[in-house]
């Protein structure tokens, strides 16, 4: 027996390590990752009739109406870029972010039955949101390439650089803080369901916050008194560039950037360290 | 040469132990999850950080049910241990609330334990409630590949599976359909041919086979011996089902309150099961919380069991009287009636059913409260465990009166005046010594 006993395969023991990302199990259950995506896909129109167009609907109509009452009512300016195409950019990016945080947010409580019977490494369910909602964004983003082809050839000056070849980088940044956010979140959520409540219209607020539908100087020149509101969020800096990026309207700032990559990793890593924590005995608790 | 070998194979394979279970115990805040837990985190923190001990540990009630507890925290399972070798198919079994379902929780990793290690050897994969990883959205395949990959088979492995589990599962004609539009039965024959192929080293199954009809049953219980048997693997099996416990394991664990109360052989642990399960005494006054069935016009008060010499007990040996006394109270004058009185063995196998007209005995009543005696000469069951029920009905059977099951238990022991000899009860129940004689 002595011998057997340095051949076990696992050992189930009470308190887990402070902190433990088992990424070769993950790696193992990768299977299961792209099964959800696939799931995720599949079943989300299932049994509409316009099917996947509900992904390109909803931006559309969000990006007509931003318009309407940012540019032609409020009269916010957008330079040489044709508002329409300057509000579609930022809520494609946009809903992916916010596509990221509320599909992790509610992981355990929406997942309880099945993390009740059965063990799976559970960053797998938010992480098959993250990358489902990826695929999400590419159609969307599909849609606004093809706005994009139709105003440059109405002669619109619409320029692009070579900061571009980064925005796939952004988009990961920004899927990394959702994920982390989320994954705080849903921890929270389990024990004290209020913060389901507060992430709705929290996250409505926050998009005001977050140079959505505006450029990110406008609110400095406007509200010098809140500009640091905007300036913290770090979303609004990942919306600006990425503004900045496919359309050449407004600034890039590197010290924004920076400051962004922190406050991403350091979400991601707090929101992990919770996760693992709950992840344990939630099911105690849910 | 050829024998030592086969020697040393039989030395290797007694030890091997596949899952091992030290000190495991699981503690359970009660009353509302939430609220001043925060104080109680702190509390417990602040223990820590001076190196003192958990100070919620310490406190805690067993956990019954029917007991109202001094303390907020209870012990769902206290100290368990247990060893399992592998190709070996255990039966955990235990009263509601004992801790099985805590026990396999530990087990499949869903939640942890709060003192104390599982040690696995291998893959551990549940066949909890089935059914819960399916999406109704997807079709019966793609439910196969998904409920595989969250019990942990990678795609190839399910895809070398696919037709032997759509086989066994005989949905073939629904393979492509959502599975929503499947009937209960389908869905979990469905579930369970993905987890029996899934081929784990340990296969954790609890009360599925409830569901499904008798012929499932039968196909899933002969794939879960054929699993353990030619497969080497082993299998842990909860259920109330005391039959299916009895036909699938080699070994038994009792528990009780959170703890181990019996480990062993699966007949034995049947029988303590059944001690625990049922009173203890050879006495009974049924009373307000005794579970009884039926219109009452006559009920039971007492019940009671004597040997031979009129010594209220317990256990018998095979040739003893059991005599067996019963008190009935004619609550709206009943003028006749009959009883009957059932013995079962502790796997729930009915033993005989006896009437007073049997024996020409006709129930007459004149007076409120009487009392009658039935004495079963010459007792011949096999040792073990047994059980009462006693039913007063009328004589004609339509109406029932009064139906208590296992009422009292008796346990017949080894040895006796005819002999001797060890009489386990897998090779029968009666004893007889009929008469030989060479011819």
């Amino acid at each position: 027996m002595n011998n057997n006993s340095n051949n076990w395969l696992f050992e189930i023991t009470p308190k887990n390590k402070f902190f433990s990302l088992n990424l070769k199990e993950v790696w193992q259950y990768r299977d299961l990752l792209f099964l959800f995506v696939k799931r995720d896909v599949i079943t989300v129109y299932k049994q509409t009739v316009l099917g996947p167009l509900w992904y390109l609907i909803q931006p559309l109509f969000t990006a007509v109406t931003f318009t309407i009452i940012f540019n032609n009512v409020a009269g916010i300016n957008t330079g040489a870029v044709p508002p329409f195409l300057f509000n579609l950019a930022g809520i494609t990016v946009w809903n992916y972010f916010t596509a990221c945080l509320n599909g992790t947010s509610d992981t355990f409580k929406a997942n309880a039955a099945i993390f009740g019977k059965v063990y799976f490494p559970r960053i797998i369910t938010p992480l098959s949101v993250v990358i489902s909602n990826l695929i999400k964004f590419g159609i969307q983003f599909s849609i606004f390439i093809a706005f994009y082809c139709y105003f440059y050839i109405q002669g619109y000056d619409l320029s692009l650089n070579g900061w571009v070849l980064l925005f796939p980088v952004l988009i990961v940044i920004m899927g990394i803080l959702g994920l982390g956010l989320g994954m705080l979140i849903s921890s929270m959520v389990t024990k004290y369901r209020d913060f389901s409540n507060l992430i709705t219209f929290g996250i409505q607020l926050l998009m005001y916050l977050s140079a959505v539908m505006y450029p990110m100087e406008l609110i400095k020149e406007k509200l010098p008194k809140f500009g640091w509101l905007v300036e913290y969020n770090p979303l609004a800096y990942i919306i600006q560039t990425s503004r900045y990026m496919l359309l050449s309207v407004g600034e890039i700032s590197i010290a924004g950037l920076l400051y962004t990559l922190l406050f991403t990793i350091l979400a991601f890593f707090v929101g992990l360290l919770i996760f693992n924590k709950t992840e344990k005995s939630f099911i105690d608790t849910v | 040469m050829h024998f030592k070998s086969l020697k040393i194979y039989n030395l290797k394979l007694e030890k091997d132990i596949i899952l091992k279970a030290e000190n495991i115990s699981k503690q359970y805040r009660l009353g509302q999850v939430g609220t001043g837990t925060l104080a109680h985190d702190l509390n417990r923190w602040w223990h820590q950080i001076r190196g003192k001990e958990n100070p919620y540990l310490k406190i805690g009630d067993t956990n019954d049910r029917s007991k109202k507890g001094t303390s907020d925290y209870v012990w769902a399972l206290q100290d368990i241990n247990f060893e399992v070798q592998r190709g070996e198919v255990l039966g955990i079994i235990g009263k509601n609330g004992a801790g099985k379902s805590t026990l396999l929780k530990l087990l499949s990793k869903v939640t942890a334990p709060t003192t104390g290690s599982i040690k696995s050897g291998g893959r551990i994969a549940s066949l909890l409630e089935v059914g819960t990883g399916f999406n109704p959205e997807l079709t019966g395949r793609e439910n196969i590949f998904l409920n595989g990959a969250i019990l942990g088979m990678t795609k190839k492995e399910i895809a070398s599976k696919l037709n032997e589990i759509i086989e066994f599962s005989g949905c073939e004609r629904y393979v492509d359909t959502p599975v929503k539009r499947y009937s209960s039965g389908m869905t979990v024959r469905l579930a369970f041919a993905v987890a029996a192929f899934l081929e784990p080293e340990i296969l954790v199954v609890d009360e599925v086979l409830a569901v499904g009809d008798a012929e499932f049953q039968k196909k899933a219980i002969g794939k879960m011996q054929d699993i353990s048997k030619t497969g080497g693997r082993t299998v842990l099996f909860v259920s109330h089902n005391m039959a299916a416990v009895k036909s699938l394991c080699t070994r038994g664990i009792v528990l009780e309150n959170g703890k181990v109360k019996f480990d062993g052989d699966v007949d034995q642990a049947l029988d303590n099961y059944l001690s625990i399960n049922e009173s203890t005494d050879s006495f009974i006054l049924f009373d307000e919380k005794t579970v009884r069935s039926g219109s009452r016009n006559l009920e039971f008060i007492s019940l009671e069991i004597r040997n031979q010499n009129n010594v209220l007990c317990q256990e018998f040996s095979i040739g003893d009287d059991l005599v067996i006394s019963f008190k009935l109270q004619n609550n709206t004058k009943e003028v006749k009636s009959e009883v009957g009185i059932q013995i079962k063995s502790a796997d729930e196998l009915p033993i005989f059913h006896i009437m007073g007209r049997d024996s020409n005995f006709e129930i007459n009543h004149n007076s409120f409260q009487e009392e009658y005696t039935v004495n079963l000469k010459d007792l011949r069951l096999y040792p073990g465990i047994y059980t009462i029920t006693v039913i007063s009905c009328t004589t004609t059977g339509h109406q029932i009166f009064d139906n208590i099951e296992n009422a009292l238990s008796f346990q017949i022991m080894d040895g006796g005046k005819y002999t001797f000899r060890n009489l386990p009860r897998s090779v029968g129940l009666f004893f007889l010594n009929p008469e030989w004689q060479k011819s």
